[in-house]
């Protein structure tokens, strides 16, 4: 199995998500949560980031977290897998190695 | 005691996203520390601090206190001036529909409701920033 | 020290707050008047009450200020003073009311 990739950082607010699509693997998985969250919003100025990686990786975000934020599951990026912490676990337990983006 | 003081202008920059840093809840403790100085007070979000204000947070599912409803007691500590950056929104996907309503009752005009929250420009934020005597960054 | 209510304990920090907001019931405000040698009124219930219901609306506890502008408009001009809270409630009207009340103490209130 492959590489989950953790980002806990708004893309606004570090360039954690950039680094991370820019040398994650192809077909390895990324989990967006805590303030990573806002990156897995639509229509926001770092959308497209996530649009383009699509097609290379397998996209997931921390429900909890964006409940949290006042924000809502049906403006996540269309093709990203809105999870909870049992999801959470589930993925660390498939995937080979857990890389965090801090 | 009984000199009246010096009124300064502070302002409180807020420009991280809720419950993933400290800041936010910090800077919120802070400032209604600070409401109890009858000093000229401003707060500001900008960047990612926008996420601060937004409406139905819910923070059952990550076992952290859900704050947000204490800016609406803001009013209360005769806070007035809340400015949200427009642009930031815009980045965001955010709208002011997106935020709370914070509102302050004018007790010299009969308890009436008026409006806290200010969604300003650019340009407009950058001539408050510089019109402040201290800024406090969150 | 724990307070010890019908049996029960229930776990407070070094000055007396409720360590649980949710442990909370009217018999523990009772037993910590008490402690502190004071009776409760109707009076008394009506400021606690609306500490409890201030808390439950804006998650923290009112500042003195705020707590007697507040209490003016919801209950009358003679009860919106600081004079009538201090005394109801000698130790500080929101530092000893919201112990009363279960909530921590007030932010900044030292």
């Amino acid at each position: 199995m492959s590489t989950l990739h953790l980002v806990n950082k708004s893309p606004f607010e570090r360039n954690s998500l950039d680094a991370c699509l820019r040398l994650a693997a192809k077909g390895s998985a990324v989990l967006l949560f805590e303030d990573g969250v806002i990156g897995a919003m639509q229509n926001t100025k770092h959308s497209d980031a996530i649009n383009t990686a699509m097609s290379d990786h397998k996209f997931y975000v921390l429900g909890p977290d964006i409940k949290a934020r006042g924000l809502n599951d049906d403006n996540v990026i269309d093709g990203i897998n809105v999870i909870d912490y049992d999801g959470f676990v589930d993925l660390t337990t498939e995937h080979k190695t857990v890389q965090s983006w801090l | 005691m009984e000199d009246e003081g010096v009124v300064k202008k502070f302002c409180y920059m807020n420009r991280k996203a809720p419950y993933g840093t400290i800041y936010a809840l910090e800077s919120l403790e802070v400032v209604l520390i600070a409401a109890a100085f009858d000093q000229d007070i401003s707060l500001v979000f900008a960047d990612d601090g926008v996420y601060q204000l937004t409406n139905n947070q819910d923070t059952d599912g990550i076992g952290m206190k859900n704050f947000s409803k204490t800016y609406t007691a803001l009013g209360d500590y005769d806070i007035k001036k809340i400015y949200v950056e427009k642009e930031s929104l815009e980045e965001r996907g955010l709208t002011a529909d997106d935020l709370q309503a914070l509102k302050y009752e004018d007790e010299d005009d009969d308890w009436a409701e008026k409006d806290s929250l200010f969604v300003v420009g650019r340009e407009e934020l950058s001539k408050i920033i510089d019109e402040q005597d201290v800024v406090l960054s969150f | 020290m724990p307070l010890e209510v019908n049996g029960q304990s229930y776990e407070t920090d070094e000055e007396g707050y409720l360590a649980n907001l949710n442990d909370w019931q009217p018999e523990l405000a009772e037993a910590m008047a008490t402690a502190d040698g004071a009776e409760l009124s109707d009076n008394h219930w009506e400021v606690i009450n609306f500490l409890r219901e201030y808390y439950e609306e804006y998650q923290i506890a009112p500042a003195v200020r705020v707590l007697t502008k507040a209490i003016g408009k919801k209950l009358g001009k003679d009860k919106g003073n600081s004079k009538y809270l201090y005394e109801l409630f000698p130790y500080g009207p929101a530092k000893q009311a919201c112990k009363y009340a279960g909530l921590p103490k007030p932010t900044g209130c030292v």
